[in-house]
């Protein structure tokens, strides 16, 4: 697990109008410079965001690529909690999920 | 010549990106609030606003993480977000790197700040200049603690780093005004995306207005990631605000406003 290097991948494509287009074009050759396992990988390229966020993505880095990817804000809360029902608790990082798994919350 | 005025306010991308889903009982007074501190601060006069945020990975990443920095560029460009998911259009922030290197020279005297001829704002600074500077016509200066990447600095080094900043100010002949915006209790982008403590947020900022430093500098991040959330470890953005003003302050706003994820936020401070 490269958790340093995905989240530098989605960090670097949020900033990046060049990146953004590469990816757009070959996702597979913009991802290759990042040395991520096959899981992230797949991820990525499947658009998996409950499984980005298992991995231990920040969310304020993750909530940029869902756009991206044209999934709208509740979709994107609701992807995360499907994530962690289907793959279990968040792995790394500060951004796990708190509330259970069926809760409903306010925000959403 | 002398910080002219200090304030506090929320920044959370959902105030201007999620507007019109939010309850407008709660949105339009809020909004009122931001106006009634945009009056204030203008009135003030100010050469120049230091805005300080703390940012969401937009310019600063684990790969060289800050704990404080300082913006010395020319201009600033943003949002870096897509402007319609922001609800912001874009725009370019006169700087004055002369005056920002004055500020950073002063202010590493005792803190150790990073500086940047750089800097793209985020939804950090863009929602608070939206409504604070909604015709573009302030000098700005950006500011930023690391409230993202653990491990951060303590809180009694944000209170120092406020100190450092009213030091500064107080030394140049500019009148410089001081925003500091961050979240209280909060959760925000994960899927408890909504949840607030409003019972937490309220007495933090019942410190914050007493300039009851210790209690304000006593929460420890493990405490805070807890009760919380990550969102709360930006409470450094309000405790430096209070060790620049030095005077009490005065909540014009408070309301948690789930869509946008946050206890919505007015606050300022006197200057003493």
């Amino acid at each position: 697990m490269s958790l340093y290097q995905l989240s530098k991948f989605l960090f670097q494509l949020n900033r990046d109008e060049d990146l953004k287009t590469r990816f757009k074009a070959g996702p597979q050759a913009a991802l290759e410079p990042f040395g991520l396992t096959t899981e992230e990988r797949d991820a990525i390229l499947s658009h998996d965001i409950g499984l980005i966020y298992v991995l231990g993505v920040n969310g304020q880095i993750l909530m940029h690529f869902a756009a991206f990817c044209g999934i709208e804000w509740s979709d994107y809360l609701q992807r995360m909690r499907d994530g962690v029902k289907h793959y279990g608790p968040v792995r790394a990082g500060i951004y796990t999920m708190q509330s259970g798994l069926d809760d409903k919350v306010a925000g959403a | 010549m002398a910080l002219v005025f200090c304030g506090v306010c929320s920044h959370a991308p959902g105030i201007t990106g999620r507007a019109e889903r939010a309850d407008p009982d709660l949105r339009e007074p809020f909004y009122a609030a931001l106006g009634g501190m945009r009056d204030g601060l203008h009135a003030t006069r100010p050469d120049a606003l230091v805005v300080v945020a703390a940012e969401h990975f937009a310019n600063f990443f684990m790969n060289n993480m800050p704990a404080y920095a300082l913006g010395m560029a020319d201009s600033y460009d943003g949002p870096i977000e897509d402007p319609a998911w922001l609800g912001i259009r874009p725009r370019t922030v006169r700087g004055n790197p002369d005056l920002s290197r004055r500020l950073i020279a002063e202010v590493q005297q005792t803190v150790d700040v990073a500086y940047a001829e750089e800097w793209r704002f985020d939804h950090g600074i863009m929602v608070p200049l939206h409504f604070l500077d909604p015709n573009n016509v302030l000098t700005v200066i950006p500011g930023n603690i690391n409230c993202q990447g653990p491990p951060l600095s303590p809180l009694r080094r944000a209170w120092a780093f406020g100190e450092a900043i009213r030091r500064a100010a107080d030394l140049v002949p500019e009148r410089i005004a001081l925003v500091c915006t961050g979240g209280i209790s909060h959760w925000p982008a994960t899927p408890d995306s909504g949840m607030i403590n409003e019972a937490w947020d309220r007495q933090f900022l019942d410190r914050w207005a007493r300039q009851d430093k210790a209690g304000m500098v006593s929460y420890t991040d493990q405490a805070t990631y807890c009760d919380a959330g990550q969102g709360g470890f930006e409470i450094r953005t309000f405790v430096a605000a209070a060790a620049a003003a030095r005077g009490p302050g005065t909540v014009h706003f408070y309301a948690p406003i789930p869509i946008f994820a946050v206890g919505c936020t007015v606050g300022t401070l006197e200057i003493v």
